[in-house]
């Protein structure tokens, strides 16, 4: 198994999302949604718990899992950090900001550094393109973000 | 009926026929590779993934794929013009330029379908040049992975998880990366997968294969300090003559035993003696069963199960471990073979267990993990030593330049390689059932059985059941093949509701004659039947039907074992079950 261990009440919650479905196979991503905004990502111990009381294989609901890009293993950083990849923040260099976020934590897009306080990923435009390019940290958005100022972003955090 | 035409062919056909199945009701065999239809067994894989059997049909935009499309009134389809034949080769060199191109040394080479394809259609050159996928090798104890070789045809995920349930293999990932495994990718051995090696049987390339030990066989008949002896299942009797050319059907018993002692086994046995054995010790456990049953005892478990598939034996001990004590106790004939070879027939030749080499071929995967296990070693030493398929038997005939066709027939050695048509019919689904009425009657009933054929026992439906007559007893007989069959029967056990006294399991479609580890059929199941036939006519044809009244098994008990279920036999021919519903175990 692995080394994650949820609560007992979590899982309680995670039965009642699938009875709630009437344990039907055929709601399987309705119940790995629900799931995931309830526990933040799909570990393997969650997709056992939906594996048993779905009666669905746990071959197919983790094939389901990596499909959809919805859907993580990874748990979310304390501090998610998303860059913004749309064309405007593209064209203004978004791709070395990411590149500089990516050498100072040390983790590929989609991962979570080994402390769980930073998660790395990509968006698509969140409408402030006029402040391209843009990087968001949980909720704060920073705009006109440098390769240079990344580090200052990061300093932000590591101290909180 | 509807009105087509197929390359400026007319013919009829019912509603809801494919392009493909009219086409070849008139001499068209358009290629495929995804698909795959496993007739007697209404089976079907036809994702239309593969796009190989694309066609043009008049009036429609783009190809069809002819294994999943219907016809319709006055449907014209061109299976071989240009535009299909461009896209054709085009579909095929996409997908074998993200292929390993090392078919010499492939251990599907010969009987590859990608390569028959590639050969086929005249395949020369590749023109797509771009980056493969590369995954991690996966080898268990019995089946190696080779994903690099997978086309994503899904036929190993159709028989995992539609025909047995077992649920092992899904397509996880995404585009380029996605490939067929086990949840979190994890190895096989670490899955719950029983070796059953259908996905194997299945697999049109390299990707699914067997662990291959011939070579450890080669180096045991070298060694002159062993003596190596060898145990042949009886399916293996009726299909091995197919790798070399010969009529599916065709017994090559005789044969068989002739190029084992000219490959240098010392002593050619056969699994058969073992069935023998094992109807014996089953046999005798149901009768206990039943009789405690019939006197009232509430705490006997029926129906029983039997248990010389050892594929079943791994689902259940995965899938059902609550109700591990319903099955027999009596170990599978390869291992009572590997029990008695290696005490009273090492004693009787007067040598140690460590010098005597157990091989057996076998026409099953699973085999190859049951020996290894270590339930079934002393001191570290394994009863059987080695399981080879059918498949490498033929290779290491083959090898040796032995020219099967042109041998003569000889018998097996004496005293383990005598048996009965009891034993024989242990190669097919409804066979150790048959097997086991035939004793279990003249024992409970203490009257001589006239005809030993129970033909309502035999055939190839998925769930069979049958009421025999013991004398005024009627007996509840339930037999299912395909291990998804086997699970509905022992849900109903599980819900209080099954009335049967016995059943049998095979995890195999067919049972033995269907295993993993036979000749490969590609999708043909009229070889399942004709393995069936031989194995039926190989019984008839026998002179002893019954197991206890094979006289070298007499022999052993009163030399050796005492009686059935005596202490001795327990220790050498029973077994126990494990709870193997371990949680998940992610591979680093």
């Amino acid at each position: 198994m692995a080394n994650i261990k949820i609560s007992e009440q979590k899982v309680l919650q995670i039965e009642a999302i699938c009875k709630e479905f009437n344990n039907e196979k055929g709601e399987l991503i309705n119940v790995l949604h629900k799931t995931q905004s309830l526990v933040g990502y799909l570990p393997a111990e969650v997709q056992e718990i939906i594996s048993k009381n779905l009666n669905c294989s746990l071959a197919h609901i983790y094939g389901v899992v990596t499909f959809y890009s919805f859907f993580t293993m990874i748990p979310k950083g304390e501090f998610p950090i998303s860059i913004c990849m749309g064309t405007a923040c593209y064209v203004r260099g978004a791709e070395k900001v990411l590149d500089e976020f990516k050498r100072i934590l040390n983790v590929p897009v989609g991962q979570t550094t080994p402390d769980g306080k930073f998660s790395l990923s990509c968006l698509r435009c969140v409408g402030a393109c006029g402040l391209a390019p843009v990087v968001m940290v949980g909720e704060k958005v920073y705009g006109r973000v440098s390769p240079d100022g990344v580090k200052d972003i990061i300093k932000e955090y590591k101290q909180a | 009926m509807i009105n087509i035409k197929i390359d400026n062919k007319d013919l009829k056909v019912a509603p809801g026929t494919t392009i493909l199945d009219a086409a070849k009701s008139v001499g068209i065999n358009i290629p495929t590779l995804c698909y795959l239809h496993l007739h007697d067994f209404d089976i079907t894989n036809k994702p239309a993934g593969c796009r190989i059997c694309v066609v043009e049909v008049k009036g429609r935009r783009n190809l069809a794929p002819a294994c999943a499309t219907d016809c319709y009134e006055g449907m014209e389809v061109s299976t071989h013009n240009i535009r299909v034949l461009n896209s054709r080769k085009t579909v095929l060199e996409l997908i074998l330029s993200d292929h390993p191109t090392d078919c010499l040394i492939c251990p599907k080479s010969g009987s590859c379908e990608l390569q028959t394809l590639a050969q086929d259609m005249g395949i020369r050159q590749i023109e797509y040049q771009g980056e493969q996928s590369h995954y991690k090798e996966d080898t268990s104890p019995a089946i190696i992975r080779d994903v690099d070789k997978c086309i994503m045809c899904r036929r190993c995920e159709m028989m995992c998880n539609e025909v047995q349930t077992v649920g092992v293999l899904s397509a996880v990932n995404r585009g380029f990366m996605s490939v067929v495994a086990p949840a979190f990718e994890m190895n096989l051995d670490h899955s719950v997968c029983t070796y059953c090696g259908q996905c194997v049987a299945v697999c049109p390339t390299g990707a699914l294969t067997e662990v291959d030990h011939t070579n450890q066989v080669i180096r045991a008949l070298a060694d002159p300090s062993k003596t190596v002896i060898v145990q042949t299942a009886p399916a293996v009797r009726v299909a091995l003559g197919e790798e070399f050319g010969m009529e599916p059907g065709t017994r090559v018993t005789g044969k068989m035993v002739t190029a084992l002692r000219n490959l240098g086994f010392d002593y050619v046995f056969d699994t058969d003696f073992a069935a023998d054995l094992t109807i014996m010790e089953e046999g005798t456990e149901l009768l206990d069963r039943l009789t405690r049953h019939l006197n009232g005892d509430k705490t006997v478990k029926l129906p029983m199960l039997t248990s010389c598939c050892p594929g079943w034996v791994n689902f259940f001990e995965h899938q059902f471990p609550e109700m591990s004590d319903i099955p027999s106790t009596a170990r599978s004939p390869q291992q009572m073979f590997g029990a008695i070879a290696k005490t009273y027939f090492a004693d009787k030749l007067g040598i140690k267990r460590e010098n005597l080499v157990v091989v057996s071929i076998m026409p099953c995967l699973a085999k190859k993990y049951e020996c290894q296990r270590d339930e079934f070693a002393t001191n570290g030493n394994p009863d059987v030593d080695f399981a080879v398929s059918t498949r490498e038997l033929a290779h290491l005939i083959k090898q040796a330049n032995i020219d099967f066709n042109i041998l003569p027939d000889q018998d097996f050695d004496k005293p383990m390689g005598e048996s009965t048509g009891a034993a024989v019919i242990f190669g097919t689904t409804g066979g150790v059932i048959e097997a086991a009425a035939r004793t279990a009657y003249e024992i409970f009933t203490g009257k001589t059985l006239e005809k030993v054929d129970f033909k309502q026992l035999r055939g190839m439906e998925w769930i069979r059941e049958a009421t025999v007559d013991f004398d005024g007893t009627p007996i509840k007989i339930g037999i299912a093949h395909g291990l998804g069959n086997a699970r509905k029967l022992l849900q109903d056990i599980k819900d209080g509701k099954s009335e049967f006294h016995a059943i049998e399991i095979m995890a195999c479609p067919g049972g033995c004659i269907g295993g993993g580890g036979q000749p490969l059929h590609h999708g043909d199941t009229s070889i399942l039947m004709a393995r069936q036939k031989a194995i039926y006519s190989e019984d008839s044809g026998k002179v002893i039907r019954k197991s206890h009244e094979n006289p070298y098994i007499q022999t052993l008990y009163a030399e050796f074992l005492g009686k059935p279920m005596s202490e001795k036999a327990h220790h050498l021919l029973h077994t126990h079950y494990f709870d193997r519903s371990k949680p998940v175990e992610i591979d680093e």
